[in-house]
C-alpha cells in the first residue's frame, strides 16, 4: 500500500444552460496544441467539443478523457429535462466507436491536459476564452493514495493497444508522448 | 505557406457540372484582402455590366472573409455577392453564422457559382472531395429544413448547411440565403441562387487554418477578449440600449424596446405611436419573449449572444435575430407574438426580414386607396395579421398579386400604376429601408443614405455618435476614452455638436466634416467587410473593439502582409471604389443617390447638393459620382479607368457625357 499525499485535482465545471455554441473552446484548443503554438487551428483536433443540435436546444461541451481500448456496451439514451442525448455524446472517452477525440492525421487519442505550460497558465484556455462562463475552472486539494505502478497491468494494456494499433502506432505515440512531456 | 487564407476557390460551374480547386494570387490578397474586395475584383473581371441577374453568366460568389477561422474574435462573415435582381446593381449580403469558418478549414476560400443547373442541385464540400448532388427531394421545402435533411442523409451533423427556401427557388427578389442562426438576406441573393438551380451549400472542413506570426497574434486577440468584457461591463451612458453594449443589436436579450416602437414607423412606414410603450405592453411582451425564447446563441468564435433559438408553440424551431423581431410587429401594427409566429414561416421561406414586412404593408395600403381591389385579391382574409399570412404565402409562390409584390415595392408600383408609386416611398435605388421618418436633416445620414453602396443604413453607419449629447459633460466624458478615433479631430467635431442653435443639424458638423465622418464610418465596414469580422464587435459600434489602430496589427500578423493604417485605408478605399465602379458601369449616377423624400420633415436642397459635391470630391469622384482617372490610377485600378474611357464612361478630362448631364438635370 502507498503513503498518502495531497494533490491538487484540477477540474472544469460545465454549465450547460450557459454555454451559447460558439465553439471558441475548440477553436482555441486545437490552437493552444499546435506546434509552434497557435500557429493554427482546427476544431477538429481540438480536446473540447461541444455536442450540439440547436434546433433542439442541446448544447453540451464535454472533455477528451482517457482512451479506451473497445467499445462499451450500453448505447443508452439519456432524457434530461425533455431533450434526448445519446450516451457517446456525453462520453468522455477516445474509443474505437467513433471519430471524436482522435487526431485526424494519425487517429491518435486525444485528452485534455488543461493545458499544462511552462509557465503554467491561469486557467485552461477554453475556459479563458469562455466569456459567458459556462466553463469554470476549479481546483481542489484532495488526500489519495500513490499507489505502486502494477506494471503488469499496464503490460496488458499495452499488449491490447499493439493489438489494436500495431505495434508501430503505440510506439510512436509513447515516443511523441514523452518529447511533449506529457502525462 | 498561405496564412489566414487558404489560397484556394473552388470555381463552381452548374451548367457542365464542373468542379475545380484554382489556386489564387497572393497579389489580389495584398491588393484587396479578402471578402468583399476580392469579390468585388472577381465580379469586376468576370461579369459583364450587361450581365442580367438571373443569366447563368451572372456569378453568385460565397467569400469568406480574410481573417475567418483564425482565433479573431468574430472573424466569422460569409460575404455573399452577385447582381442583385432588385436594384441591378452589386449585391454583397453578409451572414454570419459557421459557414465561413467551416469553409476555410474545408480549405477554400471562396465558393464561384456559375452557370445554372439543368435539374435542382445541392453542393457537398467535404475537404477535398466536392459534389454536386440531386436535390429534387428538397424542391419546395423550408430553408431550415432543407438544411436538416441534408445533414441526416449525408449522415454528417457537424456540417454547415447556407439554403434557399421556396421565396429563393421561386426568385423573389427579396429572397434571402439562410444558414441556421443567420442569413444572407438583403437585394436578392437568395433569388439567383435559385435561378441557378441550387439549393443548398453544405461544407464540412477538417484542415488547419495557419497565421504568420502566432504569438504575436494571439496577443492581439486577447485584448480584443479583454476589450469586450470591459465594453459588456461598462455600457456607454446617454445612448440607446442597443448602442450601449457591443452586438449585431442585442434585440434578443433585451426586453425594453421603447426607443424602436415610439421612434420607428408603423405599418408602411408611416404612422408613429409616441404613446405604445406602457407598462402592460411591456408586460406581455416580456412574457411572449420569455415563453419562446430557449437560449441566446453565438456565431463562431464569438461571446456575443445576439441571437435567439425561439420556439413558437405549434410551429417548428427556428433562430432568430436582430431586427426582424420588430418588423413583422410593426409593419402589421400587431404584437409580439405574431410577430415571432410570422417570422417562423418567413425564415422556412427564405424571406427577407426587412423588405418582406414592409411589401406587405405597402400591398394593404394599396388595397385600402383602392389602388389594389378584391378583384387584385381574391379571397384575402379580413384581419390584418390573417392578411399577412394571406400575402407572405402567395409572395413566396408567386401566385396571383404575389407575383407583383415579389419582385418588392418599387417595381411592383411600376407594374400596377395608377398612382401606386406614391406608396413605394421608403426605398433607396429600388431597396425598401428601414421604417425610419425623422424631423431635422442630418448631414452626416444624408450622405450615409445617399451613397452608401450597400442601400442599408446599418451597413455604413457607427464609430459616431448618431445625434450630439446635450451636455458638455457628457460630451467630455464621452471623449475621454475615446482611442478608437483615427484622428483627435473628430473628438472637437463631438464636442462642439450642439443639440441647437448655431453648431445643430443640419449646418453642424460642417460640410467638410460630414465627409470626414462619414469616411472613416464606411471606411471601418469595407475593412470588416475584407476581413470577415462582425460589424457588431466593430464597425456598426461607438467604441468597439476592433478599430483602425489594431486592425493593421492583426492583418500583418494574422496574414502575414505587412500593413499599417495609411496602408489599410488605401485598401479600403480601393474596394469602395471597386465596388463602385461595379455599380456606375451599370448606370449608378448622381440622380440615384437619394434618401426617401419623406425620411426627413425639414430638407434642404441646396446644403444636400453641398454635401453631396463636396463627398463626391473628398472620395476623388466627379460630379456625377464616377470616380476619377486619376483617382483610379492612384488605388491601381487603371484598368477600371481604360474601361470607363473606352465604354465612354468617362471622357479624358474626367467628365461624363452630356447624354447623362441631361438626364440628371431633368
Amino acid at each position: 500500500m502507498g503513503e498518502k499525499k495531497k494533490k491538487i485535482i484540477k477540474t472544469i465545471k460545465i454549465d450547460v444552460d450557459k454555454c451559447n455554441g460558439c465553439r471558441a473552446c475548440e477553436m482555441i484548443c486545437s490552437a493552444f496544441h499546435a506546434a509552434p503554438r497557435y500557429s493554427s487551428n482546427n476544431p477538429e483536433r481540438s480536446r473540447i467539443r461541444v455536442i450540439h443540435d440547436p434546433l433542439r436546444d442541446i448544447y453540451f461541451p464535454v472533455y477528451a478523457g482517457e482512451y479506451t481500448a473497445a467499445e462499451c456496451m450500453g448505447r443508452d439514451r439519456y432524457v434530461i429535462n425533455g431533450k434526448e442525448y445519446d450516451e457517446c455524446a456525453l462520453c468522455r472517452a477516445a474509443c474505437p466507436s467513433r471519430g471524436l477525440f482522435k487526431e485526424p492525421d494519425s487517429g491518435l487519442p486525444l485528452k485534455c491536459d488543461m493545458c499544462e505550460d511552462d509557465p503554467p497558465q491561469e486557467e485552461p484556455l477554453c475556459v479563458k476564452w469562455c466569456l459567458n462562463d459556462a466553463l469554470i475552472y476549479e481546483e481542489r486539494e484532495e488526500e489519495v493514495e500513490e499507489e505502486e505502478v502494477k506494471l503488469d497491468e499496464m503490460e496488458i494494456g499495452l499488449e491490447e493497444l499493439a493489438n489494436k494499433y500495431g505495434l508501430q502506432k503505440v510506439t510512436e505515440a509513447i515516443s511523441r508522448m514523452s518529447k511533449k512531456g506529457e502525462v | 505557406m498561405r496564412y489566414a487564407e487558404t489560397g484556394y476557390n473552388l470555381e463552381v460551374d452548374l451548367s457542365r457540372g464542373n468542379i475545380e480547386r484554382v489556386a489564387t494570387d497572393p497579389g489580389l490578397t495584398e491588393l484587396h484582402l479578402g471578402g468583399l474586395g476580392t469579390n468585388a475584383r472577381i465580379l469586376w473581371d468576370r461579369v459583364p455590366p450587361e450581365t442580367e441577374p438571373f443569366s447563368p453568366d451572372n456569378l453568385l460568389i460565397f467569400g469568406t472573409g480574410l481573417l475567418c477561422g483564425t482565433p479573431a474574435v468574430g472573424a466569422n462573415r460569409t460575404i455573399v455577392t452577385t447582381i442583385s435582381p432588385q436594384t441591378q446593381l452589386m449585391a454583397f449580403s453578409m451572414m454570419g453564422g459557421f459557414w465561413a469558418p467551416e469553409l476555410k478549414y474545408a480549405g477554400y476560400d471562396k465558393v464561384i457559382v456559375r452557370g445554372k443547373s439543368p435539374e435542382l442541385v445541392y453542393l457537398w464540400i467535404r475537404d477535398d472531395k466536392v459534389e454536386i448532388r440531386d436535390a429534387s427531394h428538397l424542391k419546395g421545402k423550408g430553408a431550415l429544413e432543407t438544411a436538416e435533411l441534408i445533414r441526416k442523409e449525408l449522415k454528417e451533423p457537424k456540417a454547415q448547411v447556407a439554403a434557399i427556401g421556396l421565396a429563393g427557388a421561386n426568385r423573389v427578389f427579396f429572397a434571402s440565403i439562410e444558414q441556421g442562426r443567420s442569413s444572407a438576406s438583403r437585394q436578392g441573393l437568395g433569388a439567383v441562387m435559385g435561378s441557378k438551380g441550387l439549393k443548398a451549400i453544405a461544407v464540412r472542413g477538417t484542415k488547419d487554418v495557419n497565421v504568420a506570426r502566432p504569438a504575436e497574434y494571439l496577443e492581439l486577440c486577447n485584448e480584443v477578449l479583454k476589450y469586450i468584457q470591459f465594453r459588456q461591463e461598462n455600457p456607454i451612458p446617454g445612448v440607446i440600449p442597443i448602442l450601449a453594449v457591443l452586438g449585431s443589436p442585442q434585440e434578443m436579450a433585451i426586453h425594453d424596446e421603447a426607443w424602436h416602437t415610439q421612434n420607428f414607423m408603423w405599418g408602411n412606414s408611416r404612422v408613429r405611436r409616441k404613446d405604445f410603450w406602457t407598462e402592460e405592453v411591456a408586460k406581455k411582451w416580456t412574457e411572449t419573449m420569455e415563453s419562446m425564447r430557449k437560449r441566446l446563441i453565438s456565431c463562431y468564435n464569438c461571446p456575443l449572444k445576439c441571437g435567439a433559438t425561439i420556439a413558437v408553440p405549434g410551429h417548428s424551431t427556428y433562430m432568430m435575430k436582430c431586427f426582424s423581431k420588430l418588423t413583422y410587429t410593426m409593419a402589421a401594427f400587431s404584437d409580439l407574438d405574431f410577430g415571432f409566429r410570422i417570422a417562423q414561416r418567413a425564415t422556412e421561406y427564405g424571406l427577407d426580414g426587412y423588405s418582406t414586412p414592409q411589401v406587405m404593408a405597402f400591398a394593404l395600403e394599396l388595397y385600402e386607396a383602392g389602388i389594389l381591389t378584391d378583384q387584385d385579391m381574391p379571397g384575402m382574409p379580413a384581419g390584418t395579421e390573417e392578411r399577412f399570412y394571406w400575402l407572405l404565402d402567395r409572395i413566396a409562390r408567386r401566385e396571383g398579386i404575389g407575383d407583383v409584390l415579389a419582385d418588392g415595392t418599387s417595381w411592383a408600383a411600376q407594374r400596377i400604376g395608377k398612382g401606386a408609386e406614391a406608396y413605394a416611398h421608403n426605398t433607396i435605388k429600388k431597396h425598401e429601408q428601414l421604417p425610419l421618418k425623422l424631423s431635422m436633416l442630418n448631414p452626416i445620414y444624408f450622405l450615409m443614405y445617399a451613397t452608401g453602396e450597400k442601400m442599408n443604413i446599418t451597413q455604413i453607419e457607427g464609430q459616431f455618435p448618431q445625434g450630439p449629447f446635450l451636455t458638455m459633460e457628457e460630451r467630455e466624458a464621452f471623449v475621454k476614452d475615446w482611442f478608437q478615433v483615427p484622428d483627435d479631430r473628430f473628438k472637437r467635431y463631438l464636442l462642439d455638436w450642439e443639440p441647437r442653435g448655431e453648431r445643430a443639424n443640419p449646418y453642424y458638423p460642417t460640410v467638410e466634416m460630414s465627409c470626414e465622418i462619414v469616411d472613416w464610418q464606411e471606411r471601418m465596414h469595407y475593412i470588416d467587410d475584407a476581413l470577415g469580422t462582425c460589424a457588431g464587435l466593430s464597425s456598426f459600434h461607438m467604441k468597439p473593439p476592433y478599430h483602425m489602430h489594431n486592425f493593421p496589427r492583426f492583418i500583418s500578423a494574422g496574414a502575414g502582409i505587412e500593413m499599417d493604417e495609411a496602408g489599410l485605408t488605401q485598401v479600403a478605399r480601393r474596394n469602395r471604389t471597386l465596388v463602385r465602379a461595379v455599380n456606375i458601369r451599370r448606370g449608378l449616377r448622381r440622380a440615384d443617390e437619394k434618401p426617401p423624400e419623406d425620411h426627413w420633415k425639414k430638407r434642404f436642397p441646396e446644403l444636400e447638393a453641398q454635401l453631396l459635391d463636396a463627398y463626391y470630391k473628398f472620395k476623388g469622384w466627379n460630379e456625377q459620382g464616377i470616380p476619377t482617372k486619376e483617382t483610379l490610377q492612384e488605388l491601381a485600378l487603371n484598368y477600371v479607368g481604360e474601361d470607363f474611357l473606352r465604354r465612354g464612361i468617362l471622357t479624358n478630362d474626367n467628365g461624363s457625357p452630356t447624354r447623362e448631364k441631361q438626364a440628371e438635370t431633368k
